[in-house]
């Protein structure tokens, strides 16, 4: 053998053991947990069942997964809505201006996102900076209350997820040949026109991984439901954590995490199969 | 409609930025509750520094954080080396694994870690700590290192080899220079995960072995703690400061013998659409000069 066969055989042999070691046998032990029974002592009995999903479609939880669902769609709606014209107009920026702009943008980013969470409870508390400010205008004359509401919530997760959404969307804006806009305005596309059929196809794959970035894992932020959330703001993150450190009901909190991995797999799935539709319509055209 | 965008811009970060800003003006406030200045002081940073507990926390969190960097960055390193190298079999199917694992939720990675580790028997503290840690962050660095690999040279491998050079040689003399940048952003970026992470840590961490994150979150979760004020200050500080190192490492000159290149293409983040979210793209190497002269390539953004 070559040293360079060996040097690859090493390399690849340690990175496989410690990804399959670490990345995929949990994961499929956490499938496993989700069918076995709960037991006080071993927190796990090797005996097969359904229960713990069964439980899941309790109207108990089911609620739960449901309101989980419309935060975190919410949440991703108003990433989309805020990050793509972040995204749009930073790459039409001229170059000496775009490298500040995406380093303003990091710099929150990098900062503990714990932190960034009790900030935002400073900033709309009762005694909070916007109540100051609305009050001191005289709009208002008690303060509102923001905290503890889904409103509250949404905003905490916008907050952290927002440079997940617009990195994609700028990768995929940038790489837009700006020459064809110039050309559908040749050929006499309107702004809706163009939007339409030129710009919204050619960034879609961005827009799909931007939404595969911030939808599910929005929904496994349990801090933020605790700290920013009431009693009826609690994310699926927060029964899975309920499940495994309180409850100790542990197949009930894998089969919880399951759901999630599914409906990852789910949006994976969608953004293969745009990509190759896409790469079909566009590959296709003469 | 410039005045539009620039309204818009504005309002991102004056939403962004005002929260932190807030807090840290705060950390100042002599006033203990509500935003009614009290006067400047220092207090709560002392208050911050005696709190033993906090203290340890933060220490902790550092010591994981400097080696799981480190090792994420090496054992990243290496795979995105083998994938830039090496065809063997089930390399889809780890790069699969690795993006999987970026993509996967923090919470169902904690939760399936601390299954392992119950199954295992490896007791919760420090090594488990440190391995869900250094497992979170290879992806980041394999995907900062590959976006600076797409430039490389290989014909400067076959340069070296032929001159006698070793495995051990090509890679310490010649890649590993050569990927420096890309090195130095995985590890500052790996750092900053670990610094930050609260989900992966809520799990895998002992009772004995407490964490800033979650030392903090014990604190905010009864009320507002001036301390927690000052500590955060200091974090966005670490931030800042992290940022400006990983900005001045893309903006590095370096010398280095080169070979025409007769294409100049940008170096990618991955798939189309993934991010390298280290805020960095992909580094367009200009090279120039033809073979034994040295030339001075400048890396820029």
């Amino acid at each position: 053998m070559t040293p360079e066969s060996m040097t690859r055989n090493a390399t690849t042999t340690l990175i496989g053991a410690w990804l399959v070691l670490f990345g995929v046998l949990p994961i499929l032990l956490l499938i496993v947990a989700s069918f076995l029974t709960q037991d006080s002592v071993d927190m796990v009995r090797f005996s097969a069942t359904m229960e713990a999903y069964r439980r899941l479609l309790e109207p108990a939880y089911l609620s739960v997964i449901l309101r989980s669902l419309k935060l975190a769609a919410v949440t991703t709606l108003l990433c989309l809505l805020v990050g793509y014209p972040f995204a749009w107009w930073t790459a039409g920026l001229p170059a000496r201006y775009r490298t500040p702009v995406l380093v303003l943008l990091m710099i929150p980013f990098w900062t503990n996102s714990l932190v960034r969470t009790y900030a935002i409870r400073i900033v709309l508390g009762t005694k909070g900076i916007v109540n100051f400010i609305l009050q001191h205008l005289g709009i208002i004359e008690d303060p509102i209350r923001f905290m503890y509401t889904d409103l509250a919530v949404v905003l905490g997760l916008f907050y952290l997820m927002l440079p997940f959404m617009i990195l994609p969307l700028y990768s995929a804006v940038e790489k837009l040949d700006r020459r064809l806009l110039e050309a559908a305005r040749d050929l006499g596309a309107g702004f809706r026109t163009t939007m339409v059929r030129v710009v919204w196809p050619l960034t879609l794959p961005g827009i799909m991984a931007g939404c595969t970035l911030v939808f599910v894992p929005t929904m496994g932020l349990f801090y933020v439901a605790n700290l920013l959330g009431g009693a009826r703001q609690l994310l699926v993150g927060n029964l899975i954590q309920q499940q495994f450190l309180n409850a100790r009901n542990w197949p009930l909190g894998s089969a919880t995490s399951v759901v999630l991995i599914l409906l990852m797999a789910v949006m994976l799935a969608a953004y293969g199969l745009l990509m190759k539709r896409l790469a079909r319509r566009m590959g296709g055209d003469t | 409609m410039k005045w539009v965008r620039n309204l818009f811009f504005t309002s991102v970060f004056a939403y962004l930025y005002l929260p932190i800003v807030v807090l840290s003006v705060n950390a100042f406030n002599k006033s203990r509750y509500g935003l009614a200045w009290g006067g400047f002081t220092l207090d709560w940073f002392g208050a911050m520094f005696r709190n033993a507990g906090l203290m340890e926390a933060a220490r902790h969190s550092v010591v994981v954080a400097l080696c799981a960097a480190t090792l994420a960055t090496a054992i990243g390193t290496l795979t995105a080396i083998a994938f830039y190298r090496y065809r063997f079999p089930g390399r889809k199917a780890l790069k699969g694994t690795l993006m999987v694992l970026m993509m996967t939720p923090d919470i169902v990675l904690a939760i399936a870690l601390l299954v392992l580790f119950v199954a295992m028997g490896i007791a919760l503290g420090f090594t488990s700590l440190l391995l869900a840690h250094v497992t979170f962050c290879i992806p980041f660095v394999v995907v900062t290192v590959s976006a600076r690999i797409q430039g490389f040279d290989p014909y400067l491998l076959d340069a070296a080899r032929d001159l006698g050079a070793g495995e051990l040689k090509l890679l310490t003399r010649i890649v590993l220079p050569l990927l420096r940048p890309a090195l130095v952003g995985g590890w500052l970026l790996s750092f900053t995960l670990s610094m930050d992470d609260v989900i992966v840590s809520s799990f895998t961490t002992g009772p004995a072995y407490d964490v800033l994150p979650l030392k903090i979150f014990s604190m905010v979760k009864v009320g507002v703690k001036p301390e927690v004020n000052a500590l955060a200050t200091l974090l966005v500080l670490l931030s800042l400061v992290l940022v400006a190192v990983t900005q001045l490492m893309l903006k590095e000159r370096i010398r280095y013998a080169t070979i025409e290149e007769s294409d100049a293409g940008a170096a990618g983040a991955g798939p189309a659409g993934l991010p390298d979210l280290g805020g960095r793209e992909g580094v367009r190497l200009q090279l120039d000069g033809v073979p034994a002269r040295i030339g001075t390539g400048e890396i820029h953004r």
